[in-house]
């Protein structure tokens, strides 16, 4: 018996109205598409997925670096702690085998190997921090980006034990003394929430773009993954670019430019 | 009955006082604690659980395991277990409260712990968690209290007890397969990743559980006049055998396929614990000590001439008890935040204040159990001759 794809597709409705309701439950009770048929990006033409793309090659001295965890860390009155037990950052640089582990290989090139890569949170568009948090303290807009409401949160950090990338921070003392100087435009933090990178939403909000991204000097792009005339997916369309962690299919929103535009 | 709580002997009253006097210096570690931060502790941004959550994993398992004595003596007519059984239940109410407790002392921001309830989010496992514990604590108080004040009136329990009893057997397996999958979930972090967690759990807590109550039932013999009675405590001594070698056995079966496979993911949390991983031990001396009481105390167990013998069998749960403390309340957790997302390593060891509050929770559930025997054991005594009807 022959099937054609007309008619599978009519069964396939029909199976889905009686018999998958239960799953259809079970999906919406995660709050995402647990049953989707492919995993490739969805091409919503009206939603937005704000998106990133580090091309890494433009990144040539520490001051580059520096100038973008400086922008955000300003930016969103993240405190400067002073040791590794306190540490909070929202953007920040590690090797490639930290950033990327188990992409790394015996003969890398040495300028790779000890190159920095700039790390953040990835806005997953299945992000498990969401999932996991019991208040929905932490929480996914309609356009990819993952929120905090540092008022409801109640600190039980499943959320940093969820979160493959460690892009979370966790206030284990009051932040505000150690601040040189307060943004009045962004709120400060008390003890005992979590916090992380909001690919400066309120920015968006306002038409800005992301502050590091301001102060990358075009090293950053930032972007609707939905609209194919976009920058980002000009810039994506054109070059090899890897993301974080890709098996863990959290599809983070943040795209690595590796080689450069000579080498891709 | 419960006024039976408030008349005891010098000893009675000496031990309270001991326990009340720990919870005092809990209680004035956590309100430093809760001034400060969770800053007080030896937990970092690459350990951000430690020895408050390895404990409500460790406990939850305590709780759950008064399944042990339900499911013999309520499904199978077991009725050896007639009167150990509700130490069984009392058991499993102050488990639950140190649960619930160290919930609370590990949280952030603890004034704000009722938006689990005000927002509930059932996509959460912690909401479950929340959720299931709660009602196993309402559970066994009702069980326990209706079931022990009929004994105390010298008759049947009521009716509606019975469908309770029966509900509170899966509820027991749901509170510790729900703790599981607390961490069974969750992508990236290999060393929690594993379908067999929430067995593993079940086996841990159905061996460390029921060795607890041997070592109590042996103490509530020599306090008092009731007698839980040598058949109970022999045949708990084989459950704990027969749970203390699958959990064993499970463990075997993660180690075999981190090894085999090879996959670097995978051993590297067995690595560190085991052996050091980059330099670092930390917990490697623990989790030996801990191997070594489960193998010896395993060995102990499946030799029945040593069972029989009470005071070899306490020594062999006590050892049970401790070698699953270490490996469940606190290898588990720590092993699961190492290697980090960065696979570096980071480690962690809990600070005096921690460890304080800690023993401030432990002791409110030991003050909790002691009045809850106290009432079970006035109860019996004064009802020691007559058959028990439920």
């Amino acid at each position: 018996m022959s099937i054609d794809r007309r008619d599978f597709i009519k069964i396939a409705g029909i199976t889905a109205l009686s018999g998958a309701g239960g799953f259809s439950v079970l999906d919406k009770m995660l709050g995402e598409g647990l049953i989707e048929a492919s995993e490739t990006a969805t091409e919503a033409t009206s939603k937005k997925r704000w998106g990133m793309v580090i091309d890494v090659s433009k990144f040539k001295t520490e001051e580059d670096y520096k100038k973008v965890i400086e922008a955000c860390h300003r930016t969103h009155n993240v405190p400067d702690l002073g040791n590794p037990k306190d540490e909070i950052k929202w953007i920040w640089t590690d090797t490639f085998e930290h950033t990327f582990p188990g992409q790394e290989t015996d003969y890398m090139a040495e300028s790779m190997k000890h190159k920095p890569f700039l790390m953040l949170c990835n806005h997953c568009e299945k992000p498990p921090c969401v999932r996991v948090c019991p208040t929905k303290a932490t929480f996914k807009r309609p356009d990819g980006i993952v929120m905090m409401d540092y008022h409801r949160c109640i600190g039980c950090r499943f959320c940093m034990a969820a979160c493959p990338f460690g892009a979370r921070s966790f206030n284990w003392k009051d932040p505000r003394p150690a601040l040189k100087s307060v943004n009045a435009e962004y709120p400060t933090r008390t003890k005992g929430v979590v916090e992380k990178c909001n690919f400066c939403a309120d920015r968006i909000d306002k038409g800005l773009l992301p502050a590091c991204v301001e102060a990358s000097n075009g090293a950053m792009l930032f972007g609707d993954l939905n609209d194919p005339d976009s920058e980002v997916r000009k810039a994506l369309g054109s070059h090899y670019a890897i993301r974080r962690k890709n098996e863990l299919g959290t599809r983070p929103s943040v795209y690595y430019i590796i080689g450069g535009k000579e080498n891709a | 009955m419960l006024d039976r709580v408030l008349t005891g002997s010098r000893r009675y009253w000496a031990w309270m006082g001991f326990l009340s006097l720990i919870i005092g210096l809990g209680v004035a570690s956590y309100l430093y604690q809760f001034n400060y931060g969770l800053g007080i502790t030896g937990l970092s941004r690459d350990v951000s659980w430690g020895l408050y959550i390895g404990q409500l994993t460790f406990f939850v398992g305590v709780a759950a395991s008064a399944v042990m004595l339900v499911i013999p003596y309520y499904l199978h007519d077991y009725k050896k277990f007639g009167k150990i059984v509700i130490l069984g239940e009392f058991l499993a109410i102050a488990a639950v409260t140190v649960c619930i407790l160290f919930i609370f002392v590990d949280l952030g921001q603890p004034t704000r712990i009722m938006n689990v309830m005000l927002h509930p989010t059932p996509n959460s496992i912690l909401f479950w968690d929340a959720t299931v514990l709660n009602g196993y604590l309402f559970l066994n108080l009702v069980i326990g209290w209706a079931t022990l004040s009929a004994d105390y009136k010298g008759g049947r329990p009521p009716k509606w007890v019975k469908p309770l009893i029966y509900l509170s057997i899966p509820w027991a397996i749901s509170i510790h397969t729900v703790t599981a999958f607390l961490y069974a979930g969750l992508p990236g972090r290999h060393f929690w990743l594993t379908a067999i967690l929430a067995a593993r759990f079940l086996a841990s807590a159905f061996a460390g559980g029921p060795a607890l109550l041997i070592v109590l039932a042996l103490i509530v013999r020599k306090v008092s006049k009731f007698d839980p009675g040598t058949e109970a405590i022999q045949t708990l001594g084989k459950i704990v055998t027969y749970a203390m070698f699958l959990n064993v056995f499970f463990l075997g079966l993660e180690l075999f396929t981190a090894f085999y496979s090879q996959i670097p993911g995978h051993t590297h949390p067995f690595k560190y614990l085991y052996v050091g991983l980059e330099g670092h031990s930390k917990l490697v001396p623990m989790m030996w000590i801990s191997s070594i009481l489960a193998i010896g105390s395993l060995a102990v167990l499946l030799n029945p001439k040593f069972r029989k013998n009470e005071a070899v069998l306490a020594v062999a749960c006590i050892s049970l008890f401790i070698s699953l403390w270490i490996d469940k309340g606190f290898g588990l957790i720590v092993g699961g935040f190492v290697p980090n997302p960065f696979e570096g390593v980071t480690e962690y060891w809990p600070t005096l204040p921690e460890f304080l509050i800690a023993c401030g929770v432990w002791a409110i559930g030991l003050l909790v159990l002691t009045a809850l025997y106290k009432v079970a054991i006035s109860v019996r005594e004064e009802t020691a001759d007559v058959e028990l009807e439920h």
